[in-house]
């Protein structure tokens, strides 16, 4: 079975996000940028199903920039067979990003598709739900066990009150959430060799997809500050200071 | 304008999240109607129809409904949408899970987790973890949103809404529920809570994580949280995560034991109106929100305060 995985190049986690002093959004320039940590897992959870015999090939798609290739290969030297570069340097909304993808599987004919359930640069928690719904094919979101069987999958998904299992019938979309797995480092000879690993680079132009934009960005701000409070000497004291804060 | 809120529910009864999302919408228009999708809800639709300001409320019955399966939602609301403008739904794990179905049959963006309605194609949201506020306009005919609850006041109650019963939309033969595992607590749900005691990673172990954190919360009337942390090193169930990809909450007050603070953590909790941080650790991050910081040994820190408390007759 093919595993189609896509992954977005984002800021690094570790990175403080700063606004523009324009307000035009978020100040990108010279900042560390990464492969988004949940389409890590998804890329890991994929490597795992081919290690055990279950998947055959695992591509690796990104919509982006030139430079998404380097997420690509972050991926490529976790394990992935293939990647894919859907080259645009427009910024794409969630739902633009779900048509793309569409396109993408009507080539690929993926047998699932495994991908983050969130970005964290959007935080729109969005696009797979899309894609399930624009492929009519069933989702299980938010992930933390996945069992795959020829035509079915098992799906704990971590929701509002604890867990829940569902099945879904092959072609479906998962997206993943924390606990799915750990991610591995990769290793400097699987760096090397993800150097050499293939790498298609498409004009997202040439998919033939509506990308008209529906949203408007008029500005972009930095939130309230919340100022440090005052260190407290003694447990008597905190209780004594929330009392006069009124929360007790 | 017509509106139309998907509420949170239980079945028995309506989530808080509910009634601040009708704020939300109330801003938009007065026509606002609530829909309620689940399974034997007659209780919680009643309650939504008490709702201040709410038009009409909708009730549709299923088992699918019931198991909350996104594709039976989005089929059920759907074929609604003809009579509604926007619709607007709370971001819970099951808001997010359906909501943006919904937007891709419709083709239309979502404008996710809004925390402001500056007017009616106008809104505010958060992107990067907090670390920015976005002002998007829509320029779709039909709005789908979900409402971050926390930034909404709860409209009250004094309403008397008709409740009418709609057409349950079926799932794709597709996906199937197979079982759940729920977390029963007699304890306030987090979201909503006005207290919340979280534990970090300094617990150590899921027995000393409730050995120290759920009497004190118990103590205080409060809800427990947890950082991703603790949560992935099993020392508190998935459902108690704060955070970026966790829950969000802004309680009245919020206290952090043994957290440091992470950029993905503050994301969850830094608009709870007092902030409490006890850490042994002076330079920790989290005492740059804290109103107040105790830097101490959570293991003495916390039967202190323990004692403080029934002293001050609580
Ligand atoms: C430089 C830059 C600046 C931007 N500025 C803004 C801005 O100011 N406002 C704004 O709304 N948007 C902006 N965007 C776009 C925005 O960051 C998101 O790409 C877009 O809104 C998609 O939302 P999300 O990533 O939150 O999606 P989510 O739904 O959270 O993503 C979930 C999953 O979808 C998949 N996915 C998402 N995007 C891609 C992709 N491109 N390629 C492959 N897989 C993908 C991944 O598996 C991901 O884990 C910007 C993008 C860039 C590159
Ligand atoms: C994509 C992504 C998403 C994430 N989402 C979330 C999220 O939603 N929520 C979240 O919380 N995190 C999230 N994280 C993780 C986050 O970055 C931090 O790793 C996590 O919050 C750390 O948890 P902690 O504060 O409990 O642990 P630590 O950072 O290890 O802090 C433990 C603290 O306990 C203190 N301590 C130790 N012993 C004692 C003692 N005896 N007494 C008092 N204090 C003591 C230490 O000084 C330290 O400050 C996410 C990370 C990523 C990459």
């Amino acid at each position: 079975m093919k595993v189609l995985v896509p992954v977005k190049r984002v800021i690094d986690s570790n990175v403080k996000a700063r606004v523009k002093s324009d307000q035009s959004g978020v100040d990108l320039a010279n900042v560390k940028m990464s492969i988004n940590p949940f389409c890590e897992i998804a890329v890991e959870e994929a490597v795992r199903l081919k290690e055990k015999g279950v998947a055959t090939e695992v591509v690796v798609v990104s919509i982006g920039p030139a430079q998404a290739q380097e997420t690509l290969r972050q991926a490529l030297a976790m394990g992935a067979d293939r990647g894919v570069l859907i080259q645009s340097d427009q910024d794409l909304e969630p739902l633009e990003v779900a048509k793309v993808l569409k396109a993408v599987i009507a080539e690929e004919a993926p047998g699932v598709v495994i991908m983050g359930k969130q970005a964290i640069d959007g935080d729109n928690n969005a696009t797979g739900q899309m894609l399930a719904a624009l492929l009519d094919w069933p989702q299980a979101t938010f992930a933390s066990a996945i069992e795959l069987s020829a035509d079915k999958a098992k799906v704990t998904r971590e929701v509002d009150g604890g867990l829940q299992t569902i099945e879904a019938t092959l072609p479906a979309i998962i997206t993943a959430d924390l606990r799915l797995n750990e991610p591995r480092y990769a290793s400097l000879p699987n760096i090397m060799k993800a150097k050499k690993k293939p790498l298609d680079v498409k004009e997202v132009a040439t998919l033939g997809v509506d990308l008209k934009p529906h949203l408007k960005v008029l500005k972009v701000a930095e939130p309230a500050k919340r100022s440090a409070g005052i260190k407290v000497e003694t447990a008597g004291d905190l209780v004594a200071n929330l009392k006069t804060a009124g929360v007790l | 304008m017509a509106v139309l809120v998907i509420a949170d529910h239980d079945n028995a009864s309506l989530k808080d999240s509910t009634n601040k999302t009708v704020t939300a919408a109330l801003a938009l228009s007065g026509d606002v109607d609530v829909l309620v999708a689940g399974k034997d809800a007659k209780a919680a639709a009643d309650a939504a129809a008490k709702i201040a300001g709410v038009r009409k409320v909708l009730l549709a019955e299923s088992d699918e409904l019931g198991q909350g399966l996104a594709e039976a939602v989005e089929a059920t609301v759907l074929p609604l949408m003809g009579g509604y403008d926007a619709v607007l739904t709370p971001a819970t794990s099951q808001g997010k899970n359906f909501s943006p179905r919904i937007a891709a049959k419709l083709d239309v963006a979502q404008i996710s987790e809004i925390v402001e309605v500056v007017s009616n194609d106008t809104f505010v949201r958060p992107i990067y973890a907090g670390n920015a506020l976005e002002t998007v306009q829509s320029s779709d005919a039909k709005k789908v949103i979900t409402v971050r609850a926390t930034a909404f006041k709860a409209a009250g109650e004094g309403g008397s809404a008709s409740v009418e019963n709609v057409a349950a939309g079926a799932a794709s033969a597709k996906i199937k529920f197979v079982d759940q595992q729920l977390v029963k607590s007699a304890r306030p749900e987090l979201a909503g809570a006005k207290i919340v005691v979280s534990g970090g990673r300094a617990m150590g172990s899921a027995e000393e994580f409730s050995k120290v954190i759920e009497p004190l919360a118990d103590k205080l009337g409060a809800a427990v949280g947890a950082s991703r942390a603790a949560v992935d090193a099993g020392y508190a169930p998935n459902d108690y995560q704060v955070g970026q990809t966790g829950k969000v909450v802004a309680p009245e007050l919020y206290v952090a034991i043994g957290i440091s603070g992470a950029i993905q953590h503050l994301a969850g909790m830094k608009d709870s109106k007092v902030i409490v941080a006890i850490n042994k650790d002076a330079d920790a991050p989290i005492f740059q929100v804290a109103d107040f910081g105790l830097v101490a040994d959570y293991k003495t820190a916390v039967p202190e305060l323990m004692d403080a408390l029934t002293a001050a007759g609580k």
